[in-house]
C-alpha cells in the first residue's frame, strides 16, 4: 500500500481526491453564491483566485468542479467495475453459452463510440449526472469484462485452482478466494485507466453542455464559458484547463505506476 | 475464403444488432417517449402535437411493423426526417459527412507525418535526449483533452498572435486557400493526440523488431543502414501501427464532435449537438447509425487487411 501511494503521482492523486472529498468541510466560499458587484474581481483576501463572470469564487468553483469530476468518474468506474468484473469472471469460469453471449454483448457495446452513446442517452433521458453516471458505467463495462475474462482464463488453468477444486471447495469460494485475488492486478490498472477516461468523457460532455448542468461547477463547462472573456480574463480559462489536464495527467501517471508495480516480470527480478 | 466470408457476415450481424438497439432505445425509456421528447423544461406538451409527432415517427403502429419499416428504410439509405423542421436526415448527413471525413483525413495524414519518423528515431536511439523528450511530450499530449488543446490553439494562434482565423468553414470550391487555412487548426488539434499514439506504437513496435536476427543478417550482408531501417525493420513494424491507427480513425468519427464544436466546423457534430439539445430523436439516431456503420466497416477492413498479410490470423 505504501509503495502504491509513495510515487509522486500517488501523492498528487491522493491530495486531489482528499481535497475534493473534503471540499464541504474546507473553509471555502459557496461555489454557487453570486456577487454581481464582484464580477471579474481579481484575487483578494476573501477570494484567493478572484471571481468569475457572475462574481462567484473561482477557487471554490475549481475545487467543487474537481469534486464533481472525481465523484462522477469514480462512481461510474466503480459501477462499471462491479458489473464488468462479475460478468467477466463468471464468463471465464463457467464458459459455454453464457461466455459466448456475454462477450458478444460487450462487442456490441464497443461498437458505439462512447461519446455518441452518451449523447443518445442525453437525448432520451435528458442531460445531467443521473444520466451521466449510468452511461459512463455502461461504456466502460466491456473493458472490465474483457480484462477479467482474459485473466480468469489464464488463472483457471493453474494447478492451484485444480487443487482447491479437488479439495471440494464450492465454486463461490474458488471464485472469491482463489481466482479473484490472483487476477486483481490487471483489474486495478484497468480501474485507474477507466477513471481517467471517464474524466475526459465527462469534461467533454460538460463542455458541450450535455453533462453536468449549470449552475453546478464542472471543469468542462467552465472552460466553455470562459472562452468568450479570454482576452480580458485569461485566468478564468487557463485555471480550469490546467486543473483538468493535471488531473488526467496524474491519473495516467498513476496508472502507469500501478502497471509497473504489478508487472510480475519486474517484481520477480527485484 | 471461408474466414473472410465469416468475418463479413459477423460485421453485418453486428451492424444489424446496433441498428436494432438504436431503434429500440426509444422504447426503453419509461413513460411515453414522444411526450418525453417534446417536454421542454418540464412543461406538458400539447396533446395534438404529441399525436402529430407520434405519427411522424411511426410510433402509432405496432412495434414489429415499425421495426420492419425502419430496416427497409435504412436499406434504401432513408434515415428519416427531423422532428424539428422535417428536413431529411439522410440529405443532411450526406452534406456534412464529407467535411468530417476531410478533417479526419487531414488529421490522420498529419499525425502519420509526425508520429512515424519520431517513433523510428526514438526507437533507434532509445536512451537519447530526443527519445526521452518525445516520450514525455507524447504522454502529455495524450493527457490533455482535445477541446482544451483546441481552445488553447484558438486563444494562442487566433486571438493573441492573429495568424489564423479562430474557426469557421468556407467551401473548397468557393475559396480553396481560405478553406485550407480554416482546416489547419482543427486538423492540428486532432493530430496532437493522434500523433502521440502513432509515435508510441511505432516506437514500441520498432523496438520489438530491431533486435531480431533478420535485421542483423541484413546488416551483415552489407545492406546500407538506411535501407535496413526503412525497408526491413519499418515494414515489419508497421502492422501494429496500421491496426491501432485505423481503429483510432474510426473512433475519431465521434471524437471530432468536440473539435468541430470548438472551431465551428460544420461536420456531423453540429447536427448531432443541436439534435441532442432539441431532443430531435431521428437526427441523433441517424447520425449514430451512420457513424457505427463506418466504425464497423473500418474494423472489418483492418481485419481483412490483417488476414491478407498474415495467414495466421485466418484461423
Amino acid at each position: 500500500m505504501r509503495k502504491i501511494f509513495s510515487a509522486p503521482s500517488g501523492i498528487l492523486l491522493l491530495t486531489m481526491v482528499l481535497g475534493a472529498l473534503l471540499a464541504p468541510v474546507l473553509p471555502l466560499q459557496d461555489p454557487l453564491a453570486m456577487d454581481m458587484s464582484g464580477r471579474f474581481a481579481g484575487p483578494s483576501a476573501n477570494h484567493w483566485l478572484g471571481q468569475d463572470d457572475y462574481g462567484r469564487d473561482l477557487l471554490s468553483r475549481l475545487v467543487y468542479a474537481l469534486r464533481g469530476a472525481i465523484l462522477i468518474s469514480g462512481s461510474s468506474a466503480v459501477l462499471a467495475a462491479v458489473i464488468g468484473i462479475s460478468i467477466g469472471v463468471i464468463a471465464g469460469y463457467v464458459r459455454g453459452f453464457s461466455e459466448m453471449l456475454s462477450l458478444r454483448i460487450m462487442d456490441v457495446i464497443l461498437c458505439f463510440p462512447p461519446l455518441l452513446l452518451a449523447m443518445l442517452a442525453a437525448t432520451l433521458y435528458g442531460a445531467g449526472p443521473q444520466t451521466l453516471v449510468p452511461v459512463l458505467a455502461l461504456v466502460f463495462v466491456p473493458s472490465f469484462t474483457r480484462v477479467a475474462h482474459a485473466s480468469v482464463m489464464t488463472v483457471r488453468a493453474m494447478d492451484y485452482v485444480d487443487a482447491v477444486k479437488l479439495m471440494g471447495a464450492p465454486s463461490r469460494r474458488i471464485i472469491f478466494r482463489t481466482i479473484l485475488p490472483n487476477v486483481s492486478g490487471p483489474l486495478f490498472v484497468q480501474f485507474s485507466f477507466v477513471v481517467a477516461m471517464s474524466v475526459v468523457l465527462e469534461s467533454g460532455l460538460s463542455y458541450l453542455g450535455l453533462g453536468v448542468l449549470p449552475p453546478e461547477p464542472s471543469l468542462g463547462m467552465m472552460i466553455g464559458a470562459a472562452r468568450a472573456t479570454f482576452l480580458t480574463e485569461p485566468w478564468l480559462l487557463l485555471a480550469p484547463c490546467i486543473l483538468l489536464s493535471v488531473l488526467i495527467l496524474v491519473l495516467n501517471a498513476f496508472c502507469d505506476h500501478l502497471r509497473h508495480l504489478l508487472d510480475p516480470r519486474r517484481s520477480a527480478g527485484s | 475464403m471461408g474466414w473472410f466470408l465469416r468475418r463479413i457476415a459477423q460485421s453485418i450481424v453486428m451492424l444489424w444488432v446496433v441498428i436494432s438497439l438504436v431503434f429500440l432505445s426509444i422504447h426503453f425509456v419509461p413513460g411515453d417517449p414522444v411526450e418525453l421528447l417534446l417536454a421542454q423544461d418540464g412543461a406538458t406538451p400539447d396533446p395534438a402535437m404529441v399525436e402529430v409527432v407520434r405519427g411522424q415517427l411511426g410510433l402509432d403502429r405496432p412495434l414489429h411493423e415499425q421495426y420492419v419499416k425502419k430496416l427497409g428504410d435504412l436499406l434504401r439509405f432513408d434515415l428519416g426526417k427531423s422532428i424539428v423542421d422535417e428536413s431529411s436526415v439522410g440529405k443532411e448527413v450526406a452534406r456534412r459527412l464529407p467535411r468530417t471525413l476531410e478533417l479526419i483525413a487531414a488529421a490522420g495524414l498529419l499525425s502519420l507525418l509526425i508520429g512515424l519518423p519520431a517513433g523510428v528515431l526514438a526507437a533507434l536511439r532509445p536512451a537519447s535526449l530526443f527519445s526521452r523528450m518525445a516520450n514525455l511530450a507524447s504522454g502529455t499530449a495524450q493527457s490533455i483533452p482535445v477541446f482544451v488543446i483546441g481552445t488553447l490553439f484558438v486563444i494562442t494562434f487566433a486571438q493573441l498572435l492573429g495568424w489564423l482565423p479562430a474557426g469557421g468553414f468556407v467551401a473548397f470550391e468557393r475559396d480553396p486557400a481560405k478553406h485550407l487555412l480554416l482546416l489547419i487548426m482543427p486538423a492540428t488539434t486532432i493530430a496532437v493526440g493522434l500523433s502521440a499514439i502513432v509515435f508510441r506504437i511505432t516506437r514500441a513496435s520498432m523496438l520489438d523488431v530491431l533486435p531480431l536476427d533478420f535485421i542483423r543478417t541484413a546488416r551483415a550482408k552489407g545492406v546500407p543502414r538506411r535501407r535496413v531501417i526503412l525497408q526491413h525493420a519499418l515494414r515489419n513494424a508497421l502492422m501494429p501501427v496500421i491496426t491501432v491507427f485505423a481503429l483510432q480513425l474510426g473512433g475519431l468519427l465521434a471524437g471530432t464532435v468536440l473539435v468541430e464544436t470548438v472551431f465551428n466546423w460544420p461536420g456531423l457534430s453540429g447536427m448531432l449537438v443541436s439534435g441532442v439539445n432539441a431532443r430531435d430523436y431521428p437526427v441523433v439516431t441517424g447520425v449514430i447509425v451512420v457513424v457505427a456503420a463506418f466504425y464497423i466497416g473500418l474494423n472489418l477492413l483492418v481485419d481483412i487487411l490483417y488476414g491478407l498479410t498474415d495467414p495466421r490470423v485466418r484461423k
